[in-house]
């Protein structure tokens, strides 16, 4: 049994920063990555606008990887377990890990923190209705396919789902050669980012079609057609307006799940918007030691967020294995009037300041964001335009929490 | 050209259950496919129920098979290593239906079948969180679930082990009766038998009118269902049924041998033309969740991970298992539908005497056991840091959701009816059949099949020919923006 004060589960661009946070603190760190190389899904991003907050400039996923990758292997405080993945870890912190050159690893914890990305949502999940034909993919495994593997996966294509893997490969397909010929969108906004529209859809003059779905696929061995329909406010699609478009490819871009089948069973409290942990401001989960940070918490729109998210949670598990995380009273906070989240869920009292992460449920324009407690507003915030897919925060100071806070937009 | 005793044409689980059953004896026989692997049809996309037997009226084929079938399922299933588990099934009723179940009940007793009629009290005890309007219910503690395609692989794998040949992607164009038996002429090769069996499922049509034999009427019937994530595993402990109507036994919930929980099927009528393209509708999943809202409300449809149809084949109200009256030596297996997956190991056994009858075949003395195999699921810790010491591609999981590793997916690719398409990788070891579905192991599983069959990726295959997952190749990359 090895014994370290911070295991970080997952070597994406959390769970690195998680480890150079720690590091910061003087921890000694494992990394138990699950794939042949730390980066995560960073590894097959090859486009850029990575790091414009983060760094100051743009960089590709992998070069955004690889500054962080550069600091965790020069450091001997860190332990990289490659190829590593986690069977199970329990509430004191014993994590039970299985990889083809070390066999089992058990390792007891100082404290954990997850980093264990999301995974997409694909097409069972949907319960796309028709055949079951080759042809229908995942965004992010077409994306893994052409960047990593090298290969296409098809030349005629239709997207459902606006997220922003589904705009990067619109892109990268079309720069392939493939026609790309609708990204269909059930919701009336989309939920990635609009320089992505932007520079991945309307630069290519590939439609976007709000309030639209996929209603069935066809084909037998491999697809050739989808038919997409409009839906009414409550998503049921009209089908008296089917309208059939022939095509070889579906990419499902229709949302991301972080990924916390490791906690399934466990005492750690979850949130039903997020499907991530609920944290105090350190990042810490309900059960003590146990910290969450980047996509397995809640899904991020910005890389660079991901990093100073993980930055935090790395350096406050390494408080905590060294017994030095303060504790103290928490606050609730809760989202109302039109945010949809916000996280972290509690706050201490005491000093300093927190910044909060929050996501509206539609596209809201002039809106003021108050923040409040005990009815006071101690944060004021006007907005020009605010979209779920790109997230907002607002910094205020713990000082001024005397009770439970609320979040809210206003005209 | 090829000569065989006993040629079996159609790869599901009745066709595999006679093709093992013939390896028992001394014969040389084959089992010709058109798909790319066995358990492609009705054998993949059904319940995967093992029938108690009350269902089926008394003095039919059905029930004969049925009861025999089932008693089959517990030793047949731990010496193939196939999941099955005996949970037990309810018929529920609300008030008003118990005539329903007592007529159920009768025909269980007259069918040998062990059955009860049981009340709210003891329903609620076995199934928590059953409709509160369920009053009575017929249950069947010896009902069982079972994997159908790993079972109906698994018979092919032992018959194979066990000196019977099979051949896939080799679809039937011919049949010619002979002086002494059949010559049977398919895309690829030519085949001579003394005795041909028609297994062919939904083409078991074609197959009779190559050789100029008859079949009564067909009907298809395509049924949608849901699987839930293991996370729903629990909301469920029996198979719950409806009470039965003309339609058949109605939408059922159930666990499923893997830990999953599966609700279907729906009963929509479709023409022969249209009997294997499985399409799941809109209307067919609004009907399952209709059904289930029936039964056991507090389903959670937000934990579905797959939806998929599947046509069970009739031919009016029986089985029709019977050699031709036109043409000796020649067996047909028509309308085998539920509860067919029950029988056929009983069908299987059968079949195979009577060939053996025909042809004065012996048995062999005994038959090879297929060896066992790792399982990282299933595995102690111990046996877990042995495996992996001696090859470390079991330490190496590939699919995170069901925690498959690169050594099980290996063995399946080599296995002795071996694994050649990313879906037969699946059936065999569950990689991709998790909540991402495939997500993140789809394009390793395939790198690993590309490397094990020696071809380039753009030619791995989902299933059949034409399903290539990533058929071309990256060639300008960014370059051409």
């Amino acid at each position: 049994m090895e014994r370290f004060d911070v295991v970080i589960i997952g070597g994406g661009p959390a769970g690195m920063a998680a480890a150079l946070g720690a590091r910061e603190k003087g921890a000694s760190v494992a990394i138990l990555e699950r794939d042949d190389r730390l980066g995560g899904i960073l590894n097959q991003c090859i486009h850029n606008g990575f790091g414009l907050h983060y760094f100051g400039e743009e960089l590709t996923g992998p070069e955004y990887a690889k500054r962080f990758r550069d600091q965790v292997t020069k450091d001997d405080g860190i332990k990289v377990y490659l190829e590593a993945m986690v069977l199970s870890l329990t509430e004191d912190r014993l994590v039970r890990a299985i990889s083809p050159t070390a066999g089992l690893i058990e390792i007891e914890a100082g404290s954990i923190v997850l980093a264990m990305g999301c995974r997409e949502r694909s097409a069972g999940a949907i319960a796309l209705a028709g055949t079951r034909p080759a042809g229908i993919y995942t965004a992010g495994m077409a994306q893994r396919l052409s960047n990593i593997d090298g290969y296409l996966v098809g030349k005629e294509v239709v997207i459902l789902g606006s997220g922003d893997i589904g705009l990067i490969m619109a892109r990268r397909m079309t720069s392939e050669g493939a026609k790309v010929k609708l990204v269909a969108e059930i919701m009336p906004f989309s939920s990635g980012l609009k320089r992505n529209i932007v520079q991945c859809l309307n630069d290519y003059d590939i439609p976007l079609r709000y309030s639209t779905t996929v209603t069935r696929v066809e084909g037998e061995n491999r697809l050739t057609g989808v038919y997409v329909a409009p839906v009414d406010e409550r998503m049921n699609p009209d089908l008296s307006r089917e309208e059939y478009i022939p095509c070889d490819t579906l990419l499902l871009s229709v949302g991301l799940i972080p990924e916390n089948d490791l906690l399934n069973g466990s005492k750690v409290e979850m949130s039903r918007i997020t499907n991530g942990a609920v944290v105090d401001e350190y990042r810490q989960t309900s059960v003590p030691g146990i910290f969450s940070a980047g996509n397995v918490l809640h899904v991020h729109d910005l890389v660079d967020n991901v990093s100073e998210e993980a930055f935090v949670a790395g350096r406050s598990a390494a408080g905590f294995a060294r017994g030095e995380l303060s504790g103290g009273d928490t606050v609730n906070v809760l989202p109302s009037q039109g945010v949809r989240y916000a996280l972290p869920q509690r706050i201490h009292k005491g000093e300093g300041k927190v910044k909060i992460y929050f996501r509206v449920d539609r596209v809201y324009k002039g809106r003021t964001v108050l923040v409040t407690s005990n009815d006071e507003v101690v944060k004021r915030k006007k907005t020009l335009v605010m979209a779920p897919g790109e997230m907002q925060n607002i910094e205020i100071d713990k000082s001024l929490i005397k009770g439970d806070i609320s979040i809210i937009t206003e005209e | 050209m090829k000569k065989y005793d006993v040629i079996v044409i159609g790869g599901g689980v009745v066709g595999t259950a006679i093709l093992r059953s013939l390896a028992a004896y001394n014969a040389k026989v084959l089992l010709l496919e058109k798909s790319s692997d066995v358990a492609t049809g009705a054998s993949r996309a059904n319940s995967g129920i093992v029938h108690a037997g009350y269902d089926a009226e008394t003095g039919t084929k059905k029930a004969y098979f049925n009861v025999k079938g089932a008693a089959m399922y517990p030793a047949l299933t731990r010496e193939l290593r196939v999941p099955y588990r005996m949970v037990g099934s309810l018929v529920a009723a609300k008030e008003g239906g118990l005539p329903a179940i007592k007529a159920l009940y009768e025909r269980g007793v007259a069918n040998g079948v062990k059955v009860e009629i049981i009340e709210r009290a003891r329903i609620e005890a076995l199934e928590p969180n059953i409709s509160p309007e369920i009053r009575y219910a017929l249950y069947a503690p010896e009902a069982g679930v079972v994997s159908p395609y790993k079972l109906t692989i698994a018979q092919a794998d032992h018959a194979v082990q066990n000196g019977a040949e099979i051949r896939l992607e080799e679809k039937v164009v011919s049949i010619k009766k002979t002086e002494d038996g059949y010559l049977v002429v398919t895309e690829k090769a030519q085949y001579v038998a003394s005795y041909l069996i028609n297994a062919a499922g939904a083409g078991a049509v074609e197959i009779n009118a190559l050789l100029g034999e008859s079949t009564p009427e067909m009907k298809h019937a395509v049924g949608d269902y849901y699987i839930l994530d293991s996370k729903a595993a629990g909301v469920v402990n029996t198979v719950v049924f409806p009470l039965p109507d003309e339609k058949g036994k109605g939408i059922l919930v159930a666990p499923t041998a893997d830990g999953n929980v599966i609700l279907g099927p729906t009963s929509r009528v479709v023409p022969h033309d249209e009997a294997e393209v499985n399409a799941v509708t809109r209307e067919g999943l609004a009907l399952v969740r209709e059904g289930v809202g029936k039964l056991i409300p507090k389903v959670d449809l937000r934990s579905v991970i797959r939806v998929y149809a599947g046509t069970r084949t009739a031919v009016g109200g029986d089985f029709i298992i019977e050699e031709s009256c036109k043409f000796k030596n020649y067996f047909m297996l028509l309308g085998i539908c539920s509860p067919g997956l029950t029988s056929a190991p009983a069908i299987g056994e059968y079949v195979a005497a009577e060939a053996a009858k025909s042809l004065a075949l012996t048995k062999k003395e005994k038959m090879l056991p297929l060896p066992d195999r790792f399982h990282l699921t299933k595995a102690t810790d111990d046996e877990i840091k042995d495996k992996v010491a001696s090859d470390p591609a079991f330490g190496r999981i590939v699919c995170r959701c069901e925690k498959v590793t690169e050594g099980e997916i290996l063995a399946a690719i080599h296995s002795p009816l071996p694994a050649h398409t990313v879906d037969a990788v699946k059936r065999r070891v569950r990689a991709g059949m998790g909540r991402c579905q495939g997500g993140f192991c789809r394009p390793r599983v395939m790198e690993i099949l590309s490397r094990e069959l020696n071809i380039p990726l753009s030619e791995v295959r989902l299933g059949e020919k034409g399903s290539e997952i990533a058929p071309y190749e990256v060639k300008d990359g960014y370059g051409k923006i």
